[in-house]
C-alpha cells in the first residue's frame, strides 16, 4: 500500500505511552493497522519506554516471586491470541470498535450529500464515520483541538496534498480547511477531534449541536 | 547491577520460559523486570501495594505470552514496558483501548539470532542515549511515559537517535511480509 501520509511522533509516543483520549487511540490503531511505517516508528516509541523502565527499578516484597508463581499455577498459559479480523475497509481494531463492518453503518444525512456516523466514545472527544460523495467537497469547518482524519475508502485533496487510503491527515486548530472527495468512489473516513467541530456557513452552524458533529 | 543488565541475554530466558516452562529462567526475568515495572507504576500514580500486585501480574502475564514475544521486532524490556502499559490502561479503566491489527503470520518460531542481536543493542543503545539527554529532556519524556503528559503537550522532536531501530524493525516487518507472499 502507498501511503504518504503517516501519524506524527508525538501522537504515536501517546499511544505508547497509553495517554491518548479513546477516539484517537482508535485511530492510531486503525491507521497502525494499514501503515508498516507507522507501526515501525510506535515500535521505536516502545522501545523509549522499554529504556524509561529500565531506570525504574524499586524492591520488591519478600514474598513476591512465590505469589507470581502462584498466579501463574492458577491461569494457563495463553493459546492463540484471539485475534481480531478486519471487516471490508474495516482493519480489525475499526471493525471490533464498531462491532460490525461496513455494511452495517448507520448512516445519517448531514446535508450536501455528507453523511456520517457518531461512534460512541468517552467524553471530551469525539469519533465518526464520514462518507462524502465522490467529488464534493466536505462542509468548510474549522475547530478548536487537533482533529485527526484517516482514510478507510476512495481519497480527498485537503490544499495540496492528496490522501488515500491509510494516510493520515493531522490538522491543527488554527487550520480552516476543505477537503474534497476525489472523483471515483465515495470517500470514507475515520475522523476524531478532542473538541467539537465548527462549520462555517450559516446552515451547516445551525445544524451542528442537532447532528452533533 | 549494569554488568547484569548488559551480559544477560533476557531473550534466551524468554525462550527457555516460552519453549520449557522453566522456572529458575523466569526467576531470573522477574528479579530484573519486576522491579523496574512496579517502580514504573508507582512513578505513574499506583500505591506501592497496587504497583507490588500489578507487577506480579505483569510478570505472570509474560509467562503466559511468551509465545507472542518477537525479538526481532523487540527487547525484552520494551515487550515487558507494553504489557505494563497495558496493565496500566486496565487499571484505570478510563477508556477502551484500540489495538493494531496483528500480523498473522506472527513471529517466526526460530528468529534468525543475527538479527536478534542487533535489535538488542539497539536497544542498549537507545538507553544510553536517553541516559545522556539533557536533565530537563530526559525528565520530559520520562513524564509522557509515566503519563503525565497529554498528547498535546508532547513534541515531535524527542532528542533521541530513533532512526535505526526504527529502520531495524520496517526489515523486520517487510520480511514478514515477503515471507508471507
Amino acid at each position: 500500500m502507498d501511503i504518504k501520509h503517516h501519524a506524527p511522533d508525538a501522537l504515536l509516543m501517546g499511544y505508547a505511552a497509553g495517554t491518548l483520549p479513546e477516539a484517537f487511540n482508535l485511530v492510531i490503531a486503525t491507521h497502525v493497522s494499514l501503515s508498516d511505517d507507522s507501526r515501525a516508528r510506535l515500535g521505536a516509541m516502545e522501545a523509549v519506554g522499554g529504556s524509561v523502565l529500565e531506570n525504574c527499578a524499586v524492591d520488591m516484597a519478600q514474598d513476591s516471586l512465590d505469589r507470581a508463581l502462584e498466579r501463574i499455577g492458577t491461569t494457563p498459559q495463553a493459546n492463540a491470541r484471539s485475534a481480531l479480523q478486519s471487516e471490508g475497509i474495516f482493519p480489525a481494531p475499526l471493525a471490533d470498535f464498531m462491532g460490525h463492518g461496513p455494511d452495517a453503518v448507520q448512516w445519517t444525512s448531514v446535508g450536501m450529500g455528507v453523511k456520517q456516523a457518531i461512534l460512541r466514545t468517552d467524553g471530551g472527544t469525539s469519533a465518526r464515520l464520514l462518507r462524502i460523495p465522490a467529488g464534493r467537497a466536505m462542509p468548510n469547518h474549522g475547530h478548536r483541538g487537533m482533529e485527526l482524519t484517516l482514510v478507510l475508502q476512495g481519497a480527498f485533496v485537503d490544499g495540496d496534498k492528496r490522501f488515500g487510503r491509510g494516510d493520515l491527515d493531522v490538522a491543527d486548530e488554527d487550520l480552516d480547511h476543505t477537503p474534497v472527495a476525489e472523483a471515483g468512489e465515495d470517500c470514507i473516513c475515520l475522523a476524531a477531534t478532542d473538541a467539537p467541530l465548527r462549520f462555517r456557513g450559516w446552515l451547516p452552524r445551525l445544524a451542528q449541536p442537532f447532528f452533533r458533529i | 547491577m549494569s554488568g547484569d543488565q548488559h551480559d544477560t541475554d533476557w531473550t534466551a530466558l524468554v525462550m527457555q520460559v516460552r519453549d520449557h516452562q522453566d522456572k529458575a529462567a523466569f526467576a531470573a526475568l522477574f528479579r530484573h523486570f519486576a522491579p523496574r515495572v512496579k517502580g514504573f507504576l508507582m512513578k505513574s500514580g499506583a500505591s506501592s501495594a497496587l504497583a507490588e500486585e500489578c507487577a506480579q501480574d505483569v510478570m505472570a502475564t509474560l509467562w503466559q505470552k511468551a509465545h507472542l514475544f518477537d525479538p526481532t521486532r523487540a527487547s525484552v524490556a520494551t515487550w515487558v514496558f507494553t504489557i505494563a502499559r497495558n496493565r496500566r490502561i486496565d487499571a484505570l479503566r478510563k477508556a477502551r483501548r484500540p489495538e493494531p491489527e496483528e500480523l498473522p503470520w506472527g513471529p517466526e518460531p526460530e528468529p534468525d539470532q543475527g538479527e536478534v542481536m542487533e535489535m538488542q543493542q539497539e536497544h542498549e543503545r537507545l538507553a544510553e542515549a536517553l541516559l545522556h539527554l539533557p536533565e530537563k529532556q530526559r525528565a520530559l519524556i520520562e513524564k509522557a511515559y509515566y503519563g503525565d503528559l497529554s498528547h498535546s503537550e508532547i513534541a515531535d522532536q524527542t532528542g533521541l537517535p530513533l532512526g535505526t531501530i526504527k529502520s531495524r524493525i520496517r526489515l523486520a516487518l517487510e520480511r514478514l511480509r515477503h515471507h508471507m507472499s
